[in-house]
């Protein structure tokens, strides 16, 4: 029994990496009081996601799928990577936006401290 | 052929462009901001318009991008949920019209640009989720649409905008990567994004326990999106404090984009006799729903700020919506999808004949605004029909929608939900009671009042048509939204 989840464990190492650190980063999301602590749990949790995609593209042995001469398969699959691409892009411009608001808020109230900041309201 | 062949793509990419093209006009001729980003909307309005009118009478139209077939590339396919392009157009250019007095005096002059640069953004992306068929894709919108919304609540560039655009952000940055990983999960076991394949492929897929999370995923990151009960927290700050036109289109547009997601997500794993049995979250939906109702109604009775309490009744017309899907019946649907359509129209004029009345007094607590209507009689009257709207009573297009979602829940076998439905009607009327009578009936306690002006053309303009709008969708057309999304809803039931 024990061992036949651990071979699962091991066989879908993939999901079980990306899901423990999505968690880890929701917890820091949630539970750290520090705004830029909160911003770099989300940072986590992007990493975590984009790690899955990456790793469903993965061929062992695999090469870049390139349409030249005689290169025979097996190739790895190109479009997560595609789509990853596009993921940072996306996670970039939030974290600009979340850097330049947590600036802000740190001229206006002079602290980044969720609990500090919720008295102030 | 010929140009009207691009239209699915050119009713985003319009906006999208002139969005990128708009600093730079701004750096020159602030002036000219407003009309620019107007007309791009209005250009896609025309598209939308011809799109809707296409997908009625022949049926849904599916576009290629690049020429590539899918599901190898990436395909626009817009449906009849897809009309709702039309709504976003038409309701954006109404609140681009508004916000030109508003948005001058609001902002300084050098945010203008920006302003309009981030609305432009934002109608884009709600134009790209709503059109596109890929899942990948609406991903991407819902990035562009979410990044420029948590960018206009902090415009003002008060404190407590800045607090409550991070707020957002985080929670809103949350549920985006549920999205995301739930569509790496679906990708995982059907090797597609097109969403028409992946519903074709989801049957033969041979681990469900993986389809089973990647729906929870998709359901709680639109749920967030949608300020459903437990999710609401972000909701009331963002939509108070952001200025009056920005508050419209978050409530009115934005946070419609979340219900649809989860239509289309229902669409792709089939309602009924698709792979997984979706009894149970439909019936967590209609409880979260009735939930919501009661809620937001309850906190919203508690506010004595004009714009807070619309932000809270947002949350329990969200409620509406969801229990009407939540019920899974053809009615619930049905009166849940058309009030998508009927509370974006209310919702919108609500808060930009707000808007002009903060705009003209610089108030916003009813105790300040007592006596107003007498001041500012076409706004005032505008908004009591909007009131009326909002609460559904009869001649209006709140009735309708309510009407379906109570039949829906007869239908579903479960009256609770029609008189839980019934109860939060009651009390949105008492609150919303509360604006006529101290508009209406009370002496003014501040001189300002007393002086006040109507507002200007440019506001009364969108003000009027949209309060129009709520009575022509009321009986005389109610039935237009009803017939054009039935095709629709029979085949979600049909699975």
């Amino acid at each position: 029994m024990i061992s036949q989840v651990i071979e699962k464990l091991i066989t879908n190492f993939n999901y079980v990496v990306s899901i423990t650190l999505f968690l880890i980063g929701l917890y820091t999301v949630t539970m750290k009081s520090n705004l830029i602590k909160k911003f770099i749990g989300l940072n986590i949790m992007e990493t975590s996601v984009f790690l899955f995609f990456i790793s469903l593209g993965a061929v062992r042995g695999g090469k870049a799928p390139i349409m030249m001469g005689a290169i025979k398969g097996p190739f790895v699959n190109p479009l997560p990577q595609a789509l990853i691409l596009t993921g940072i892009v996306v996670a970039v411009s939030t974290t600009a936006l979340a850097l330049s608001l947590m600036i802000k808020i740190y001229e206006h109230c002079g602290t980044l401290e969720a609990d500090k900041l919720k008295k102030m309201e | 052929m010929g140009i009207a062949h691009h239209f699915p793509i050119l009713v985003v990419v319009v906006p999208l462009a002139a969005a990128a093209i708009n600093p730079i006009i701004g750096m020159s001729r602030r002036k000219a901001c407003m009309p620019f980003a107007t007309f791009a909307v209005f250009l896609s309005m025309i598209m939308s318009a011809y799109l809707v009118a296409k997908v009625y009478f022949i049926g849904p139209v599916s576009y290629h991008l690049g020429g590539w077939k899918p599901p190898f590339g990436i395909e626009i396919y817009f449906d009849e949920l897809s009309a709702s392009s039309l709504l976003i157009t038409v309701l954006g250019l109404l609140i681009l019209i508004f916000s030109k007095k508003y948005i001058e005096k609001k902002l300084p002059a050098e945010k203008v640009s920006t302003y309009y640069t981030l609305v432009l953004l934002n109608v884009a992306g709600m134009l790209g989720f709503v059109v596109t068929g890929d899942m990948f894709n609406l991903f991407v919108f819902t990035e562009i649409l979410s990044l420029s919304a948590y960018a206009l609540v902090a415009i003002g560039g008060e404190k407590i905008a800045e607090m409550a655009a991070f707020k957002y952000l985080l929670v809103g940055a949350v549920s985006s990567l549920s999205i995301l990983l739930a569509i790496g999960f679906v990708y995982s076991i059907t090797g597609t994004l097109n969403m028409r394949d992946m519903a074709l492929r989801l049957p033969e897929v041979h681990s469900l326990r993986v389809a089973a999370v990647a729906f929870a995923l998709f359901i709680v990151g639109f749920c967030v999106k949608a300020a459903l009960f437990p999710t609401h927290i972000w909701l009331p700050d963002a939509h108070a404090i952001a200025p009056c036109p920005v508050s419209a289109i978050l409530s009115g547009l934005v946070v419609k984009t979340g219900l649809l997601g989860i239509l289309r997500v229902f669409q792709v794993y089939r309602l009924t006799g698709g792979v997984l049995d979706l009894t149970p979250i439909t019936t967590i939906l209609a409880w979260l729903g009735t939930i919501s109702i009661v809620m937001g109604a309850f906190f919203a009775f508690f506010q004595d700020d004009i714009k807070m309490m619309l932000a809270y009744s947002t949350i329990s017309n969200i409620g509406y919506i969801v229990l009407g899907i939540g019920l899974a019946s053809f009615d619930g649907l049905r009166g849940g999808v058309v009030h998508i359509f009927n509370h974006a129209i209310i919702k919108v004029s609500l808060f930009l004949t707000a808007g002009a009345i903060i705009h003209q007094t610089g108030f916003r607590k009813l105790t300040d605004l007592r006596g107003i209507a007498k001041r500012m009689p076409i706004t005032m009257a505008a908004m009591s029909i909007g009131i009326i709207s909002i609460v559904g009573i009869p001649p209006t297009n709140g009735f309708i929608c309510k009407w379906f979602i109570a039949l829906g829940a007869m239908e579903a076998n479960a009256p609770l939900f029609a008189a839980a439905l019934l109860f939060g009607a009651l009390f949105i009327f008492a609150y919303y009671i509360k604006i006529v009578n101290a508009a209406y009936f009370r002496e003014p306690t501040r001189k300002e009042i007393a002086e006040a002006k109507e507002a200007p053309l440019s506001m009364l303009i969108p003000v009027t048509i949209l309060a129009f709008a709520c009575l022509m969708m009321g009986l005389p057309l109610a039935y237009l939204p009803v017939r054009y999304v039935k095709p629709w809803i029979v085949a979600l039931l049909r699975g």
